[in-house]
């Protein structure tokens, strides 16, 4: 199961990184998990939220590049190689990863935010060695 | 169809007539008027050192400020009831600058201009739409008077109303359209707007496009709306020298066929007033050999070109003028390269997924310029590989075009300064940091 994730591109500019947050405040758009990646130049904000496709709408409105693209949220156990065992699987699925960062939830379980371009795979995958993914109504439910 | 037999003429014909006509104009300039007899007193030349077209290069320069300094009728070489028409330039800046017609100015005006229409491609059994403003500016009757000497129909619609413009054209059945590039396709816009496709609902198949830089960029965008069978030619001008009518490009689009029997063309360096070797690129000077009322000695466009003596397919044998590559105000000397700003924009507008507004900074490093580009990303993206490439692609092009690396600096939207009238898109923070 694939979710929603809110891109933006940010210039590596002093207060650039706080106008988005402002922007997604005064709409109510709350933040469950945020990653910044950076070149010397710009960076990209990838974000999980309670609502992606608003968040984007005003975001652009206010004059930000974003966008909204496929991740799939994958559950895993608190237990120590339990990330490393998923991350086999993949790969000898011959499935690149573009990029991964944790998404933090007072859960039983541990999240971890993936972005693949071959997404579809990717889940099912997943699906027939029984690891779970987070659906879009289990994200909102946060 | 070749209009004047004296566009065909060979080169040393074509010599002996600018010869003659530059010897009497530089005598009677020196003769009737003040400022002239001036410039050239304290250059130390007198009309009879005018022996060969070469000596033309001993004449000083005239500049926009020399018609400033002597507004309005300062310059004019005739008594002031002989003039039949005054036009004016906008003056963004002071005083317009003031251009008068005599009779004789008249005829050589609609003279020229039906030469560059025919050029275009123009016939009698064509309607032309004027879309320019009429009124002091001299493009619109310019085209008017030369398109109505070689027996078209004149449909004078001015600009603005676009609606109302395309029904004229749907309506009178015009085939030829005279606009800017921008307007030409502003008018196209709108069309799609209220359901009329160019190509199909309309006959326009000629379109002769000017006082605006027509890039090729432009040129296909127009293509693409108007369709591939029309012919669009770009043709050039300025009132100071006369209006539109000094040169148009044929149906072969390899330059601006210049009107040689009216006009001396050279290039020069912009900065050193040297005149440059043929072929190389430069500011165009202009002298008027047959006008009576303001016939200005080299004057200085400011406008970027090149010259071109090879014969034409076309038949023609007068000099051409590349299509213009810029200003030479706006000309920036970056690592001893000359850089024009229409060269960065062409690349800037064939990169997809930017927006069309940039911006240039020039930065002292060291002992070394630093060139910076601010581009707006159009699109979205999720990916670093897409943004880098977008980078590397300005990058590579801007290095075949200008020989020169610069820096990419990609924007959010909306971030580059927006212009209603001129853009200014330079940052230059060399000078008097």
């Amino acid at each position: 199961m694939t979710v929603k994730q809110l891109s933006v591109f940010i210039e590596n500019r002093r207060g650039r990184l706080g106008e988005v947050l402002h922007f997604l405040k005064e709409n109510k758009v709350s933040i469950l998990s945020m990653s910044l990646a950076d070149t010397s130049e710009f960076g990209l904000l990838r974000l999980i939220v309670n609502d992606p496709e608003k968040g984007s709408k005003v975001l652009n409105e206010a004059g930000f590049a974003s966008t909204v693209t496929d991740v799939i949220i994958i559950k895993l156990p608190h237990i120590a190689g339990a990330l490393q065992e998923i991350l086999e699987l993949i790969s000898k699925n011959d499935i690149d990863i573009e990029y991964a960062y944790g998404l933090s939830v007072e859960a039983e379980d541990a999240t971890i935010v993936v972005k693949t371009s071959q997404i579809d795979k990717a889940c099912q995958t997943l699906k027939d060695n029984g690891i779970g993914t987070m659906s879009p109504k289990e994200l909102e439910a946060l | 169809m070749i209009w004047s037999k004296n566009e065909t003429l060979s080169r040393e014909e074509i010599e002996a007539i600018q010869l003659e006509r530059l010897q009497e104009t530089v005598h009677r300039v020196y003769e009737k008027v003040a400022p002239y007899r001036k410039k050239m007193d304290e250059a130390g030349v007198k009309p009879e050192d005018i022996k060969s077209l070469k000596d033309l290069a001993k004449l000083p320069f005239v500049t926009k400020q020399d018609l400033r300094d002597n507004y309005p009728y300062g310059l004019f070489a005739v008594p002031t009831d002989e003039l039949l028409r005054i036009h004016a330039s906008s003056g963004t800046t002071g005083k317009p600058t003031v251009v008068g017609y005599t009779k004789g100015d008249m005829d050589v005006w609609t003279e020229c201009v039906s030469r560059i229409a025919c050029a275009g491609g123009a016939k009698s059994t064509d309607f032309a739409q004027i879309c320019f403003g009429y009124g002091m500016f001299t493009g619109a009757l310019g085209l008017h008077y030369g398109l109505e000497n070689i027996g078209a129909t004149i449909i004078p619609s001015s600009t603005g109303n676009s609606e109302k413009q395309l029904m004229y054209m749907k309506d009178f059945g015009t085939t030829l359209l005279v606009a800017t590039p921008s307007y030409a396709l502003r008018l196209a816009e709108v069309a799609n707007e209220i359901g009329i496709d160019p190509k199909k609902d309309l006959k326009v198949k000629i379109g002769l496009v000017g006082s605006e830089l027509l890039t090729d960029a432009m040129r296909d965008e127009m293509h693409r709306y108007w369709g591939d069978d029309m012919l669009i030619t770009s043709n050039y001008g300025m009132s100071e020298l006369m209006g539109p009518g000094v040169s148009g490009e044929c149906e072969y689009l390899n330059g601006m066929h210049i009107n040689e029997d009216f006009f001396i063309p050279e290039i020069i360096d912009p900065e050193t007033g040297e005149v440059l070797p043929e072929g190389e690129k430069g500011e165009l000077v202009i002298t008027c050999i047959k006008k009576e009322a303001l016939p200005l000695i080299r004057y200085r466009t400011r406008d970027i070109t090149r010259l071109m003596y090879e014969p034409c397919q076309c038949g023609r044998t007068t000099c051409r003028m590349e299509n213009l590559q810029g200003r030479s105000d706006d000309m920036l000397k970056i690592r001893g390269v000359n850089v024009f700003p229409g060269q960065i924009e062409e690349v800037v507008l064939s990169v997809e997924g930017l927006g069309p507004h940039y911006e240039i900074v020039v930065e002292r490093d060291g002992y070394s310029d630093k060139l910076t580009i601010r581009v707006e990303l159009a699109k979205a993206t999720d990916s670093f590989k897409e943004l880098e490439k977008i980078e590397k692609e300005i990058r590579n092009k801007l290095r075949v075009v200008l020989g020169l690396d610069a820096k990419i600096k990609l924007e959010s939207p909306n971030t580059l300064a927006r212009f209603e009238g001129k853009a200014k898109r330079i940052r230059d923070l060399r000078k008097g940091v």
